[in-house]
């Protein structure tokens, strides 16, 4: 009951359903204010381990705490799970009004007429949908839906949300609008959430954690960048490791072109960030071309880095080789170039890619 | 063709003049189906939500059984509630054989698996997840039901209209238990029997005419609610 303990607190987590171990979660943590997000692809366990969290499937064996206190009752469940909300992968809307579904929860606890009106109107303000307020649930697009039901979340001042696919069944546009807003409301509630999901993307642009799952269990726990850059098995790095994710330090600003310092070096990349600021940022592996000799002048690529070659594996028509260059990058290069290249493990190369291959995932204090 | 010309004009004056005895007749169809209906949905419905979200062995079955109680036939039923109210039956002391509310008791009967059957389907008809998304909102698990119920609502009506639709043109259990007793416990199926076996196609078609008004109403009510749509 110390104020030090973690918001959220699972211990030797075991779920059994029809004889079979679905989870197996002998530690999470969740703190204050934090965002963890547990990928992994479908049926590795993801939205049973939510559920479980919410509290709205009693694990088999296992320890839970809120603050410290234990979950374990029927009663205190039921207490625990007014401090929390869940929004799914389908909005899951009642046939009625925006306002009225919004204000189920509300309603659900017994508050004042004044103070729902109040509540709702925060909320539909904090998602861009106070216009829709009177509109029947029945007549909306799916990213007004599934703002509806994020509203109807946030309504209830939650200390968690847990998340499960909110943005699975959008289209891009409308996905990249509401992680945009999401980002900025969990900023300003400040609150806790876990949300699932297979997009690696959406896990960096929202989370302050990412927690890897396959078969029910928990491979690997930690920050977004330390995940994508030391996947602790074949697993994780087959499921997380496409992409260079890279975390700097904003130098410069300089006609919508970012230049970013990181292990001494300096990338060039288009984006709008300020100075001081880090920024998380991805470079695609193809979009990385190797030479043995400095290409500078050959070149329009504006970041060349001389390199070493750390470790080549085949992986059939194309080889994956890790590089060295301050900091670790990952390149594809077809099978026939590492032929051709005369590459071998030791090797000292340049690799260059154009600043239009780097994309910014965020940037902040 | 004369025959069913003629009888089609007298009945329409007949209706036109508001004829005492059909009004009366109309009005006690009205009532015993309309009780029957209110009893057959207050059972079906909580009995329904229950089976719909309960989980034990033998759900399947059970569900199998009310299904096929959804087609119980009225004569059956006609049949068992006459032995049960029967003078020197279990039930003989209460005395309510050849009554109305005889009437109520064996149209209850026909209307409840068919509320219950559409209740559980409708209840399974709702997303997987509402349950727990109302649960994950702070709802008690009574509060989770009023909501799930609530939002059936659509498809629940239509188990109100099929309930209702079914006792009020049904007329072996009414024939039976009630005895068409003329300004007493005669109804409009009970009295289109009797019209047409005595030849007064007029007075007959007049009633049929009312009934099928009635099961039209019913039915349009229905097909409207069933194609409205759930929101996302």
């Amino acid at each position: 009951m110390t104020a030090l303990a973690p918001l959220l607190e699972v211990k030797d987590l075991i779920m059994v359903r029809g004889g079979v171990q679905v989870l197996d979660i002998p530690s999470l943590l969740l703190q204050e204010n934090e965002v963890l997000s547990i990928i992994g692809p479908n049926g590795s366990g993801k939205s049973t381990l939510l559920l479980t969290l919410a509290s709205l499937l009693h694990p088999t064996a296992g320890e839970m705490r809120c603050r410290g206190e234990i979950i374990s009752s029927r009663r205190s469940s039921g207490v625990y799970r007014r401090r929390l909300a869940m929004v799914f992968q389908e909005p899951l809307l009642f046939d009625t009004s925006v306002f009225d579904n919004v204000a189920t929860g509300l309603k659900i606890r017994g508050l004042s007429r004044n103070e729902i009106k109040e509540r709702v109107e925060r909320s539909l303000e904090l998602f861009n949908i106070r216009h829709l307020s009177d509109r029947s649930a029945r007549k909306l697009s799916g990213g007004e839906a599934q703002r509806t039901s994020l509203a109807r979340a946030f309504a209830i001042n939650p200390e968690i949300i847990m998340l499960d696919e909110p943005f699975a069944s959008l289209d891009p546009p409308t996905r990249l609008a509401l992680i945009d807003d999401l980002e900025r409301i969990l900023k300003e509630t400040g609150t806790a959430a876990v949300m699932a999901t297979h997009d690696q993307l959406d896990a960096l642009r929202l989370s302050d954690r990412m927690a890897v799952m396959n078969g029910g269990r928990i491979i690997q726990d930690g920050p977004p960048v330390e995940v994508m850059h030391r996947p602790s098995d074949e697993f994780v790095a087959s499921f997380v490791g496409m992409e260079n994710v890279l975390n700097g330090k904003v130098v410069a600003q300089e006609g919508g072109v970012l230049t970013v310092t990181l292990a001494d070096q300096l990338i060039e990349f288009p984006g709008m960030s300020a100075p001081g600021e880090k920024a998380l940022f991805c470079i695609r592996p193809e979009h990385i071309t190797i030479t043995t000799s400095d290409p500078r002048g050959a070149t329009s690529a504006r970041n060349i880095f001389p390199a070493t070659i750390r470790k080549i594996i085949p992986m059939g028509a194309y080889h994956k080789l890790y590089l060295e260059c301050g900091f670790p990058l990952i390149a594809y290069l077809t099978s026939q170039s590492v032929g051709t290249l005369h590459l071998a493990e030791g090797a000292q190369i340049f690799a260059s890619f154009k600043a239009t291959a780097v994309h910014l995932i965020r940037s902040g204090a | 063709m004369d025959l069913f010309w003629e009888g089609i004009a007298k009945a329409v004056a007949l209706l036109a003049a508001l004829d005492r005895e059909v009004l009366a007749i109309t009005w006690l169809s009205l009532k015993v189906s309309g009780i029957a209906t209110l009893i057959s949905l207050v059972i079906g419905i909580s009995s329904g939500t229950l089976l719909a979200l309960s989980d034990f062995p033998g759900k399947r079955l059970v569900i199998s059984i009310v299904n096929t109680g959804m087609g119980l036939p009225p004569v059956v039923v006609g049949l068992f509630v006459t032995i049960f109210l029967w003078r020197n039956g279990p039930f003989g002391f209460l005395e309510i054989l050849y009554t109305p509310t005889a009437m109520i008791i064996a149209q209850s009967i026909i209307a409840t698996p068919i509320v219950t059957g559409i209740t559980v389907a409708s209840i399974h008809n709702l997303p997987p997840n509402l349950k727990l998304q109302i649960l994950a909102l702070g709802a008690t698990r009574w509060q989770m039901v009023l909501i799930l119920i609530r939002e059936a609502r659509l498809p629940l009506l239509a188990g109100v209209m099929a309930g209702f639709g079914g006792v009020i043109s049904e007329v072996g259990a009414s024939i039976m238990v009630g005895g068409n007793i003329k300004g007493y416990s005669r109804v409009l199926t009970t009295a289109t029997v009797m019209e047409t076996s005595r030849g007064n196609f007029d007075v007959a078609i007049a009633l049929s005419l009312i009934l099928l008004l009635l099961c039209f109403a019913v039915n349009y009510v229905l097909t409207r609610i069933q194609h409205r749509k759930r929101p996302r």
